[in-house]
């Protein structure tokens, strides 16, 4: 049985095709699943992938985080099965709660489109586990409102608790802590601002997102 | 039947000449009612029936094997093998992005989304070609600002790449700035949709958006007509774009065509409701018959008129059976998509002539009675004066020869080297994860493939380019430079010049000097696409581009689509010169310095003489440089076409690419060898250079070392000597440090 996984298509999502593609790649079986639906049932993992879920009106992820799919989610969460966001996916689970946090709007008020350089954090996480800890990535990111920020007791904890996953090596968009992704304190639902699906072929540029969506992938499988 | 009262002065409110007012009554056989006098209005606008530049556009070469669709369609499409087509078109946003730039540009974007869209293609890729005044003006930096943010707020959310595009500064574009957009769809070969309404009972089905006030008027008022002094009571015509809306568009669209449940699709664009009934009709050969009161209003109280010519972005007509409409329903319902039935597809009339016919309510007041043919192909078509201008250039003074040669050659090559980076960072050119080499590149170079379906071998690459400078001294070489270095471009990474669409962005065509640069671009593209086996698939022509009675210099903006039969392996693009490899240029190696940019850019001579153009030699130079870009993968590590600025800011621009320094020792001290333009040239980095020879001797062409790839300098020639460092900070930070100033 391989895994399935399901990437959850919200109105105005983008990088679903991709994302799919990715983890197919990988093994995996990857279904997409609208934002509708209300069971996650069968499968292994959810993804929230990339783009703009609602147009990103009023905020990003404010209007998806009461999408009827997201109960299924949280349960999902609850029993310790991988939840990822991806970008906009984070922004989502920010909003709904399931991560601390927030993401502002860019230091420099602009979108930014680019492969940048990342290191490793925490190789606990479902998205790190097939990491070393200080392994530098190469991986795009592309959002205008990736800018990690939260109170400092917030902070504080998650960072006394290992929670932050990836870290910008040159902070693009004005990120507290450099952070670039960060997971919950059981590690099993995470979230990162940079598309590993979009360094998964190196005739694209970059694979190394390549060992993230495999680590996802595993943490599924066990 | 209503008639305008007082039609004759309403008429020309609406951008009508008398003559055409005429025509229309001759039409008709009585006066038009207002609503009927709105939808000539628009529909005979020249943005709309090309009145002005048809009787140009015949000499095209449209025909080759490969089209599938070519110009007067929704886009051109072309068979890429792999039972797959692209489908690409190209448009201008010039006016409505003067006038208000986020918005004008956004709506771009938009347009030109849907209608690939409506031919069954998903949209991959975006390309921008930008042209404003210099960054010096206040007034150019807001408008370059506003239309950045347009297109990336637009095309990230919509979920299109932008790949490409192009960026030019000059002081005629001050004004009126030039934005043109090109979008490149994916579709299968039998899924293709054509704009028909062609079968009698079906039904005319409105997507999207609700139908409101904005871009009333848009077609003619504003894009057919120059600009004054007062431009701000224009901005109610121009249309007011929503990305979420237009991606749930593309969904529901796509959906309902995998499912095949259109039998036709026709994007409201410009003209709106008017333009899409009468021309899915005409083409069909049928009537249809239309009632306004089924059109979701955003506002109360618009009469047929406003719904009619109503230009609000996001929607789109499909025609489909009725015993599928339960079908049509749900998916629309499922993408969040509103849909409304608001006509029907009427057999014509005994005389076989399909009419329009659009009432208010059922039954109720009918206000349109048209013949549809008319409204869409009817316009008058105008053989305007052609004259070439009274004074030839060069004038006096303005010839670059007589300039000394410069004391600091490196300053000058610095001055030239421009990194857009901070433009295409700002869009998404990554989605689809299919783009081998993307914006910053020479062409850019896609996978082929239908997103969320397995890859096929093949790329297609991109080039959108242009030379306004050229094209001012002498149209008709201008163009032909133009589409050759288009075909060059995409050459240099492998892909053999497949179809060329184009945007021809002019000023007035009541002026005989403007529609003789016209005539004279549309021969020198015509010479250069059939020289290099090209078919053009499509085209805009955008006239009126002047403000304050200046003229725009002419500029025609091409986008070259190629076919690459095996993509690139990895690692092998985009191109990055290795330490050591030599560096040979191939091709005709005749500069000359008018026109060029180091002439008009640094020093303000507009004159002297251009670089003249074999297109015999041109054809087989790109041919060569196709085989060497594939069967010479492995010890060729770089091609670059010699273009702007010449063959100093080519070998800046590899070296500043790659991160290694060049030594040039083969190109002489001056400024006719460091600056001057030709545009049948390649620089080969490789580390074969016996093999590179005897391929340029096998094909004709010229082939010389003019040095290596070595260091972390740019020296060429005794005169230049940059840090490569220095040199990429000053590239990159040029854009920032004017927009900032």
């Amino acid at each position: 049985m391989t895994t399935r996984i399901a990437v959850i298509v919200f109105p105005g999502t983008n990088c679903e095709l991709d994302t799919v593609t990715a983890l197919e790649n990988l093994g995996a079986t990857a279904d997409l699943v609208w934002h509708k639906d209300t069971s996650l049932g069968g499968y292994d993992a959810a993804v929230l992938p990339g783009g703009f879920a609602h147009g990103d009106y009023l905020r990003p992820g404010a209007i998806a985080r009461f999408s009827p799919i997201m109960d299924a989610i949280r349960e999902l969460a609850e029993t310790g099965a991988p939840v990822v966001g991806i970008c906009n996916g984070f922004q989502v689970l920010t909003e709904a709660h399931l991560l601390p946090g927030a993401l502002q709007k860019n230091a420099g008020l602009r979108f930014i489109c680019r492969s940048v350089d990342l290191t490793v954090a925490r190789s606990g996480s479902v998205l790190t586990r097939g990491t070393t800890e200080n392994q530098k990535l190469r991986i795009p990111i592309n959002h205008f409102e990736g800018n990690y920020t939260c109170d400092s007791a917030t902070l504080e904890k998650i960072e006394r608790n290992g929670q932050v996953v990836l870290r910008y090596l040159s902070n693009p968009n004005g990120s507290l802590n450099d952070i670039a992704g960060i997971c919950n304190k059981r590690g099993n639902v995470a979230g990162i601002m940079p598309h590993p699906e979009r360094a998964s072929d190196r005739a694209l540029g970059s694979d190394d997102g390549n060992v993230l969506l495999a680590s996802l992938i595993e943490a599924s499988t066990s | 039947m209503a008639t305008a009262s007082g039609a004759s002065s309403a008429h020309e409110d609406l951008g009508m000449t008398n003559a055409e007012y005429e025509a229309v009554c001759r039409t008709l056989g009585r006066s038009p009612s207002s609503a009927e006098l709105a939808m000539y209005s628009v529909m005979w606008s020249e943005h709309c029936s090309y009145k002005s530049s048809r009787t140009h556009l015949r000499r095209f070469p449209t025909n080759a094997p490969q089209v599938i669709m070519g110009p007067g369609e929704n886009a051109g499409i072309v068979d890429a093998g792999d039972g797959l087509a692209v489908a690409i078109r190209m448009e201008s946003h010039n006016h409505p992005s003067a006038i208000e730039p986020k918005q004008g540009a956004a709506t771009g974007v938009g347009g030109i989304i849907r209608d690939i869209l409506s031919v069954g293609a998903r949209p991959v890729a975006l390309l921008d070609p930008l042209f404003f005044g210099p960054l010096t003006s206040a007034h150019s930096r807001l408008i370059f600002d506003g239309v950045i943010r347009g297109i990336s707020s637009y095309g990230n959310s919509v979920g299109v790449p932008t790949v490409g595009g192009e960026l030019t500064f000059d002081p005629c574009y001050e004004r009126n700035p030039l934005v043109n957009v090109v979008c490149v769809g994916v579709v299968e070969k039998n899924r293709i949709i054509h704009a028909t309404a062609s079968r009698p009972g079906s039904l005319a089905v409105l997507l999207g958006s609700l139908t409101g006030r904005d871009g009333i008027g848009g077609v003619s008022v504003l894009a057919s007509a120059g600009f004054g002094d007062v431009v701000e009571d224009k901005r109610p015509s121009v249309q007011v774009g929503d990305p979420f809306e237009g991606k749930r568009l593309i969904e529901a669209c796509l959906e309902l065509a995998d499912r095949g449940l259109i039998l036709g699709l026709q994007d409201l664009g410009g003209a709106g409701l008017s333009c899409a009934t009468c021309e899915t009709a005409s083409k069909g050969g049928m009537g249809m018959e239309v009632d306004v009161t089924a059109v979701p209003l955003r506002e109360p109280g618009m009469d047929p008129m406003e719904i009619l010519v109503s230009e609000s972005q996001e929607r789109m007509l499909a025609i489909v059976s009725p015993d599928r409409l339960g079908e049509v329903k749900q998916v629309c319902d499922r993408h969040e998509v509103r849909h409304s039935v608001v006509g029907r597809v009427v057999p014509p009339a005994p005389d076989a002539v399909g009419r329009l016919r659009v009432q208010v309510g059922e039954p109720g007041e009918r206000v349109v009675d048209v013949p549809a043919a008319s409204l869409a192909d009817g316009a008058p078509l105008y053989d305007r004066p052609v004259a070439p201008p009274a004074t030839a250039r060069p004038e006096a003074g303005e010839d670059p020869d007589e300039l000394p040669e410069p004391p600091d050659p490196g300053g000058d090559l610095l001055a030239m080297l421009q990194d857009a980076s901070y433009v295409y960072e700002q869009y998404d050119y990554m989605l689809f994860h299919s783009t081998i080499a993307g914006p910053g590149s020479g062409a850019a170079l896609l996978r082929l493939a239908v997103p969320g379906k397995p890859p096929t071998a093949k790329a297609i690459a991109l080039s959108a380019d242009s030379n306004h400078r050229l094209c001012a001294l002498d149209p008709r070489l201008g163009a032909r430079h133009v589409v050759a270095e288009s075909a060059l471009n995409v050459a240099c990474v492998g892909a053999v010049p497949w179809a060329l669409v184009d945007c021809l962005n002019f000023g007035n065509p009541e002026h005989p000097e403007v529609m003789w640069q016209f005539s004279e671009t549309v021969d020198g593209i015509t010479e250069a696409c059939n020289a290099l086996s090209v078919p053009v698939v499509g085209g805009n022509v955008s006239f009126y581009n002047e403000s304050a009675g200046r003229d725009i210099d002419p500029t025609p903006v091409v986008t070259m689509l190629g076919l690459r039969e095996v993509a690139p392996a990895a690692g092998s693009q985009p191109w990055s010169m290795r330490e050591g490899d030599h560096l040979a240029l191939l091709g005709n190696d005749a500069p000359q310095l008018g026109g060029s940019r180091w002439a008009v850019d640094l020093h303000g001579k507009r004159g002297g003489r251009p670089p003249s153009l074999d297109l015999e030699f041109h054809a087989r130079l790109v041919r060569l440089t196709v085989a060497l870009a594939i069967a010479g993968m492995g010890s060729v590590s770089y091609l670059q076409d010699v273009s702007d600025g010449g063959l100093a800011v080519a070998l800046a621009e590899i070296a500043l690419f790659s991160g290694v320094g060049v030594t040039a020792n083969g190109i002489a001290d001056n400024k006719m060898a460091l600056f001057g333009e030709s545009f049948s040239r390649v620089i080969v980095a490789t580390n074969d250079i016996g093999s590179l020879q005897v391929h340029a001797e096998d094909s004709g062409v010229p082939c010389r070392i003019i040095g290596q790839a070595e260091g972390g300098r740019i020296r060429i020639g005794g005169s230049v000597d940059l840090d490569l460092e220095d040199a990429a900070h000053t590239r990159r930070s040029r854009l920032q440090g004017q927009l900032t100033a």
